[in-house]
C-alpha cells in the first residue's frame, strides 16, 4: 500500500470521532447559553404566554435536553440535518445554498494570502536584511494588526463609495438576470473587495514564515555546497533555499482553513455576502441550535478534508513524512 | 425597466445601453408622481415569517405592508387618524358587542381571486384572534364575524369591547390574508407566510435568502393609477455602517428605520442628492424605559425610584444619546400621542441633591465608600441608544452613591434574564407604543401576568388600585370617558413609578432627492407605498 493510502485511512477513522466530539461539545455548549429560539423569536414580536408556550411546543423546545440531543444524533446516522427554526427549512438546503459563496470567498481569499504571500516571501528572503525585506515585512505586519472588519470598511469608502470602481457589497447585481459568463464576471467583480480584505490580513502570515524559514536556510551547509557548485542564484534561491522554506507554509495553510471560517462571519457582514459565516451569526443569534450545528459539521468536514489534503501534500513534498509506516 | 437601473457594476461590465443611461439625476421639484423605476433600499433582517396578519410587528410590516393590506391605515389628517384601505367605513354599536365594516368593491387577490367579506371572517377568526401576536389580546372577546353580504363583515363580541380600540388596532393589527389560500392545512405552515399573497400595491417576486426581497407592481390594484413604482428591491445589509455607504454610492436610494446610525446622520445630510427625514412615524413610537425590580427591598421603596428619577438627566439623555432626534417623557403615553397624552402628571426634573436627600430619608446612607448599595444593570441590547443609555444610567446612579454593575447580554439571553428568570435589579427596555394604552402599554405595569411574556410587569409590581384602573378603562365603551381613565392612569403611574419612562423616540429615513411622497403618513414605512415615485 503506498504511505499516501495508509494515511488516508488513518486520517479517516479519526475524523469520524472528531466529528462527534464537535457536534456534542457544540450542543452541549449552545445549550448553556441563556434563552432559546423561541426567546429569540419573540424579541421582534412580542406574545403571551400561550402563544409562547405554543412555539416552545411546535419547535420541540419543550423536551428534554438529552431527548433532542439523541433525537439529532439518530436524524444525524439517516444523514438528516434536521429542519431550522429560524428558517423553517430544511438545514440542508438552507446550507447547500450559501456553502459555493464561502467556498469561493475563502478559496480566493486563501489563494491570494498563500500565494502573494509566500511570492513576496521569496522575494524577500532572497537577501535577508536588505532593504526590500525591510520594507515588505514591516508592511505586511502593519496589514496583519489592522482588524478585519476596519480594512473591509476602509477599503468600501475608498474604492467604492469615493471612487466607485467596485460594489460596496453583495455577491452579484441584485435580480440583473444575468447568467454565464456575464454572471460569473459580475460575482468576480463583486467578489474583489471581500477576497482583498480577507485575503490582505493573513498575507503577513505566509510572508514571514517564508522569509523566516528561507533566512534559516541561508546558513545550511547545503546551501554553501550549491553556491560551492557555482549553481545560478536564481536556482539556489528558488529550488534549495525557498523549497526547503515551503514545507512550514503547507503545514499553516491547513491550520489557516480553519481560521479563514472565522474570518469570515466579519467580513461576510460588512460586505453582505450571503455566506455560511454570516448564516453561523443569525443560527447564533436566533439560537437556532441545529442549524448552528449543522454548520459547524460542514466546517469540520472541510477542514478535516483540507488538513488530509495537506497531509498528502506533504507527503508529496517531502519523501520522509509517512515513510516509517510504510511496512506498518 | 430593470435594466435601465443606474449601476456601477454595469458600468464595469461594459454595457453601452447602460452608460447611457447614468445622466446625473435632475434635482426638482416635480409636481405630479412619475410612474414607472425600480426602488433598492435596505433592509437589516430576514423575518421567518412574512405573514403580517400572524405576524405584527414592524420588521413583517416594512415588507409585507406592500403586499398585504389592512382595512384601514393611520393618517395624519383622517378622522380619527385613519384612513380607509380594504375597509371604507366602520361603525361601533353602542354596546360595544359589535363593530361593522364596508368593505371596498372590486379587490382582487393577486392571483385574481375577488377579495371578499368571507376573507376578513377567516383572517380575523382563523388568524387574528388565535395566532396573532398582538390579536390574541386585543380581539380575545371576539365571537363570531357575520358576513350578510360580500362587502359587509360585522365582527360580534362575547363581551363589551371599546370601540375606541378596535379603531386604534386597525392599522397594526388588521392585515387581511387570501381564505382561499390559507383554508387548507396548517396556517403556520402555509407556504404562503413566506411568500405573501395580499391586495396590496405590489406582489411578492422573489426572495434570495441573505441577498435580496423583489416586489413588483400589481397591474390590478384598486387605487387609481397606482402604484407608481414598477419594483421595490429590498437589499439586504446585515452591517449597519454599509447602509451609509450604499447611499453614498448610489446603490441604494433608501435607508428607512434608522438604518443609518444617528452619528452618521449630520454627514450625510450634507451629502448632495441626499435627504434626511424625521418625518413618517408618529405612529411607531418606542419609549425609553427603566424597568424596575420590586422583587429588591431597595427598590420596592417608592423613595428610591423617585431619586433614581431624579437623577436622571432626560435632556441630556435626548441630546447626548439620541443627538436631539428624541423627546423627554413625562410617563407611559408619548407626548406625540394625539388622543390620550396628558402632561398634568407628577415629574421629576433633574436633581441630584434632591435625589440624595431622598436616599438618605429612605434609610439608605452612604457607606465610607461613598456607596449607598449595589445592584445590577441589564440594557437591551436592541438597540444603541438603549445601551449607551444604560452607560449614561450607570454615572447617574453612581452620582447617588447607587453602584450598578452593567450586564451585557445578546437579544436572546436578555429576554431571558430579564422577563422570565427575573435576573435582574434594573433594566433599560424599549417597549412600543401602538396607539392606545390597552395594546401594549397597560401590560408594563399590570400584574398578574405569567413568567416569560416579554415586554410585561416582570418586575413584581403589583398595585390594585392601578390594575382595577386597567381593567376599567378595558370596559369602558364610551370614548373620552375611556380616555379620562387613561389619563388617570399615566397621572398614577407617573406617581408610583412602577417604570420610569425618560424619552421617546422614533426612526430616520434617509433617500435621495429623486424619492418622491417620503413620510406621507404616520406609519409610513409600513404602509403600502402605493403613491411612493421616483423622478429619473
Amino acid at each position: 500500500m503506498t504511505r499516501a493510502l495508509i494515511l488516508l485511512r488513518r486520517r479517516l477513522v479519526g475524523s469520524v470521532f472528531v466529528l462527534l466530539i464537535v457536534v456534542i461539545g457544540s450542543f452541549l455548549l449552545l445549550e448553556a447559553a441563556p434563552g432559546d429560539a423561541v426567546d429569540a423569536y419573540i424579541v421582534s414580536t412580542g406574545g403571551d404566554a400561550g402563544m409562547i408556550e405554543l412555539l416552545r411546543h411546535r419547535w420541540g423546545l419543550d423536551q428534554s435536553e438529552l431527548t433532542r440531543l439523541a433525537n439529532y444524533l439518530w436524524a444525524l446516522l439517516r444523514l438528516d440535518l434536521g429542519q431550522s427554526v429560524t428558517f423553517s427549512r430544511p438545514i440542508r438546503e438552507i446550507i447547500l445554498e450559501r456553502l459555493p459563496t464561502t467556498l469561493i470567498l475563502m478559496g480566493s481569499a486563501t489563494a491570494l494570502s498563500f500565494g502573494l504571500g509566500s511570492a513576496l516571501g521569496i522575494y524577500a528572503g532572497a537577501r535577508p536584511g536588505s532593504l526590500r525585506d525591510r520594507f515588505l515585512s514591516i508592511g505586511s505586519l502593519a496589514l496583519y494588526a489592522v482588524p478585519g472588519f476596519w480594512l473591509g470598511l476602509v477599503l468600501i469608502v475608498v474604492f467604492a463609495v469615493d471612487l466607485r470602481w467596485l460594489p460596496i457589497g453583495g455577491i452579484e447585481t441584485i435580480a440583473s438576470g444575468k447568467t454565464g459568463f456575464s454572471r460569473a464576471a459580475d460575482i468576480a467583480v463583486h467578489l474583489v473587495l471581500p477576497v482583498s480584505a480577507l485575503g490582505f490580513i493573513y498575507l503577513a502570515l505566509y510572508l514571514r514564515m517564508m522569509r523566516a524559514g528561507m533566512a534559516e536556510a541561508w546558513r545550511q551547509d547545503f546551501v554553501l555546497a550549491a553556491r560551492a557548485r557555482g549553481l545560478p542564484r536564481r536556482r539556489i534561491v528558488l529550488a534549495h533555499v525557498a523549497r526547503n522554506a515551503l514545507l512550514p507554509l503547507v503545514t499553516m495553510l491547513g491550520l489557516q482553513s480553519a481560521q479563514m471560517l472565522g474570518g469570515s462571519v466579519v467580513i461576510e457582514s460588512v460586505f453582505a455576502v450571503p455566506g455560511l459565516g454570516r448564516l453561523a451569526q443569525e443560527a447564533v443569534a436566533g439560537r437556532d441550535t441545529p442549524l448552528l450545528l449543522g454548520i459547524i459539521l460542514f466546517s469540520a468536514v472541510l477542514v478535516v478534508v483540507i488538513n488530509l489534503l495537506v497531509d498528502l501534500a506533504y507527503a508529496v513534498l517531502d519523501p520522509r513524512v509517512g515513510a516509517g509506516e510504510a511496512s506498518a | 425597466m430593470s435594466e435601465l437601473t443606474i449601476s456601477r457594476r454595469g458600468l464595469l461590465a461594459g454595457s453601452a445601453l447602460l452608460l447611457a443611461s447614468t445622466a446625473l439625476p435632475t434635482i426638482g421639484f416635480a409636481q405630479t408622481p412619475k410612474k414607472g423605476g425600480r426602488l433598492v433600499l435596505a433592509a437589516d433582517s430576514e423575518p421567518r415569517n412574512l405573514n403580517p396578519a400572524i405576524v405584527a410587528s414592524n420588521g413583517v410590516f416594512f415588507l409585507s405592508s406592500k403586499i398585504v393590506e389592512t382595512l384601514a391605515e393611520a393618517s395624519f389628517d383622517g378622522k380619527d387618524g385613519l384612513q380607509p384601505r380594504l375597509a371604507l367605513s366602520w361603525e361601533g354599536a353602542a354596546d360595544g358587542l359589535s363593530v361593522t365594516f364596508q368593505l371596498r368593491d372590486g379587490v382582487k387577490w393577486h392571483d385574481g381571486k375577488p377579495f371578499t367579506s368571507a376573507d376578513v371572517a377567516f383572517s380575523a377568526l382563523q388568524i387574528w384572534k388565535p395566532l396573532q401576536n398582538l390579536g390574541r389580546t386585543v380581539f380575545k372577546d371576539l365571537a363570531a364575524v357575520d358576513t350578510p353580504d360580500e362587502l359587509t363583515a360585522i365582527f360580534k363580541f362575547a363581551k363589551p369591547t371599546p370601540f375606541q380600540l378596535i379603531r386604534n388596532a386597525l392599522p397594526a393589527l388588521s392585515s387581511v390574508v387570501p381564505k382561499h389560500l390559507y383554508e387548507v392545512g396548517k396556517i403556520e405552515e402555509n407556504p404562503a407566510n413566506n411568500a405573501p399573497v395580499g391586495t396590496g400595491p405590489f406582489k411578492f417576486a422573489e426572495y434570495k435568502a441573505g441577498q435580496y426581497y423583489r416586489l413588483t407592481r400589481n397591474d390590478a390594484y384598486w387605487g387609481k393609477d397606482e402604484p407608481y413604482l414598477d419594483e421595490i428591491v429590498y437589499q439586504v445589509l446585515p452591517d449597519r455602517t454599509s447602509a451609509a455607504a450604499a447611499l453614498e454610492a448610489e446603490e441604494i436610494q433608501l435607508a428607512a428605520f434608522s438604518a443609518v446610525p444617528l452619528a452618521d446622520l449630520d454627514r450625510i445630510s450634507k451629502v448632495p442628492g441626499l435627504k434626511v427625514i424625521t418625518k413618517g412615524y408618529e405612529g411607531l413610537t418606542y419609549q425609553l424605559v427603566v424597568e424596575v425590580n420590586h422583587r429588591r427591598k431597595e427598590l420596592a421603596d417608592l423613595k428610591v425610584r423617585q431619586a433614581i428619577a431624579h437623577a436622571i438627566d432626560k435632556d441630556f439623555v435626548v441630546k447626548t444619546v439620541f443627538l436631539g432626534y428624541a423627546a423627554t417623557a413625562t410617563g407611559p403615553v408619548p407626548k406625540n400621542d394625539p388622543q390620550f397624552y396628558t402632561a398634568d402628571v407628577p415629574t421629576y426634573p433633574f436633581d441630584v441633591a434632591k435625589a440624595n436627600a431622598l436616599l438618605d430619608e429612605a434609610g439608605y446612607k452612604r457607606a465610607d465608600d461613598g456607596k449607598r448599595f449595589a445592584l445590577k444593570l441589564l440594557p437591551a441590547p436592541y438597540f444603541n441608544e438603549t445601551k449607551q443609555f444604560g452607560d449614561y444610567l450607570r454615572q447617574a446612579l453612581a452620582a447617588i452613591g447607587i453602584d450598578a454593575e452593567i450586564v451585557n447580554n445578546d437579544s436572546a439571553a436578555h429576554i431571558k434574564a430579564v422577563y422570565t428568570d427575573h435576573a435582574f435589579d434594573l433594566a433599560v427596555g424599549p417597549p412600543v407604543f401602538r396607539g392606545d394604552p390597552a395594546i401594549s402599554t397597560t401590560i408594563l405595569v399590570q400584574s398578574g401576568i405569567p413568567d416569560g411574556v416579554p415586554f410585561s410587569n416582570q418586575g413584581g409590581y403589583k398595585n390594585a388600585e392601578l390594575d382595577a384602573l386597567i381593567v376599567k378603562a378595558s370596559e369602558t365603551l364610551d370614548t373620552s370617558a375611556r380616555t379620562e381613565l387613561y389619563k388617570e392612569f399615566q397621572k398614577k403611574v407617573a406617581a408610583d413609578l412602577p417604570l420610569i419612562n425618560v424619552a421617546e423616540w422614533s426612526f430616520i429615513s434617509v433617500a435621495r432627492d429623486t424619492v418622491g411622497n417620503i413620510a406621507n403618513n404616520p406609519r409610513w414605512a409600513v404602509s403600502n407605498w402605493a403613491d411612493t415615485y421616483l423622478e429619473s
